[in-house]
């Protein structure tokens, strides 16, 4: 009767501490509604591939040799051979912004620009701490506050963390709520928080419209070439939806593509959450430097905006820095929801959107400049 | 901790710092000069 136990004995501490970990990603999925496209994945993927033996995982079975498990296969080819998976997701996403209120306020785009020192100062704490190079940046790259870069960034530079940095990633993307308004308030005063903003809506054009993605591509596809894959499929898919004669393929991007593929990335991810590479003290490092990256980026927005507002006559609302971060929509709509809070006539959604969206740009921008830096440094 | 790292963590910052801001600028200006083209010929 042995052949029945031998999955049960062959269980180990650490595999139960990742059930554990899956079933809480479930359980803030489905009851606290934290990013529950991703997180579910990743939690019930977790799950499978941390069972013993697990048949989700390449195996090599006595009398028989080796078997392909689907979790594995689809890690290789569609993250680790290709990035795919992440890539498709930014056709969505792009199909699915909006860049009119930046248009309309290209100022705002330095607040995208600012926001992501958090990257940058986490990079340095992770090296302060003790991680490689690769593995410091990969970490850094949390404070994208971007699922998809992080996991695109940490996979090209072959980060032995994978797994961890997306749960991170996506774990305080959907604890924006909690982050910012703490550090926004630490930063500002309630006078500040009441700065009201004009808002000068301006008809784009169509062909600004456009003309804008391919600018975009070009621009920071010279500036940091890296950048190409990531700003590329971001703005095709803002072309499709701009462009006015691919409203089908638009609609899919936006709808189809982006549920397909968020449903696999989830699950797939979940390879690099096996036991032996997961539970370690340098994951928890890395949760501790994610926290540090989001605060660094709102921070930094915020005191952009405030030095903004020692040289302008127009005042800015210096949380309006703080919706900087890639966060897309949630970070927009926290700052909306303090500045009621702070005044019920304050209404700065539009600007704060636009600060929103340059930061989806930015963060794109900064996945690519990251691996452009680094490949540089360690060339 | 190795200090090369930090070194190189540093400069990293400086360069990626600097690098957002050089892109974020040009499309900023770019935009500018865009919607003053487009809505001139709008208009």
């Amino acid at each position: 009767m042995n052949f029945l136990l031998e999955g049960i004995l062959a269980i180990t501490p650490s595999q139960i501490v990742m059930y554990l970990i899956g079933i809480l990603l479930i359980y803030l999925a489905i009851k606290k509604d934290l990013e529950p496209v991703l997180l579910l994945p990743m939690g019930f993927g977790c799950i499978l591939v941390n069972l013993p033996l697990s048949g989700v995982l390449n195996q090599t079975l006595s009398g028989i040799g080796e078997t392909s498990g689907i979790i594995q296969w689809m890690f290789e080819v569609g993250i680790e051979a290709s990035e795919a998976m992440p890539l498709l997701l930014f056709i969505g996403i792009g199909a699915m912004i909006d860049f009119g209120p930046l248009l309309c306020n290209p100022k705002m785009f330095l607040f995208g620009a600012a926001a992501q020192f958090g990257i940058f100062a986490a990079v340095l704490v992770a090296a302060l701490l003790g991680f490689d190079l690769k593995d410091a940046a990969s970490i850094g790259i949390i404070g994208a506050a971007d699922g998809p870069t992080s996991i695109l960034v940490s996979q090209v530079l072959g980060s032995n963390y994978v797994g961890a940095i997306a749960v991170v990633a996506y774990s305080y993307m959907a604890l924006v709520p909690i982050i910012q308004p703490l550090v926004i308030k630490a930063l500002t005063t309630k006078k500040e928080r009441r700065i009201t903003m004009k808002y000068k809506p301006a008809n784009v054009s169509k062909k600004a419209r456009i003309i804008f993605p391919i600018m975009v591509t070009f621009v920071a596809g010279l500036v940091a070439p890296m950048s190409v894959s990531l700003v590329g499929f971001l703005m095709f898919g803002n072309l499709l939806r701009e462009c006015g004669v691919l409203d089908k393929l638009s609609d899919t991007a936006q709808n189809v593509l982006s549920n397909l593929v968020s449903l696999l990335l989830g699950i797939t991810i979940s390879f690099s959450m096996r036991a032996e590479s997961f539970v370690n003290t340098q994951t928890l490092l890395i949760l501790l430097i994610g926290l540090a990256a989001f605060i660094f980026d709102t921070a930094a927005g915020v005191l952009f905006a405030k030095l903004m507002n020692l040289f302008s006559k127009e005042k800015v609302n210096p949380m309006i820095g703080a919706a900087g971060i890639s966060a897309f929509p949630m970070s927009a709509r926290v700052v909306q929801k303090l500045a009621l809070k702070e005044d019920p006539g304050n209404i700065i959604i539009m600007q704060a959107t636009a600060a929103n969206v340059s930061g989806q740009i930015a963060s794109v921008v900064a996945g690519g400049v990251i691996l452009n830096v680094v490949s540089g440094l360690l060339g | 901790m190795n200090t090369q790292v930090v070194y190189q963590a540093l400069e990293v910052m400086w360069k990626g710092m600097l690098s957002i801001f050089l892109v974020i600028i040009v499309l900023t200006v770019l935009v500018y000069i865009m919607n003053k083209i487009t809505r001139e010929k709008d208009n």
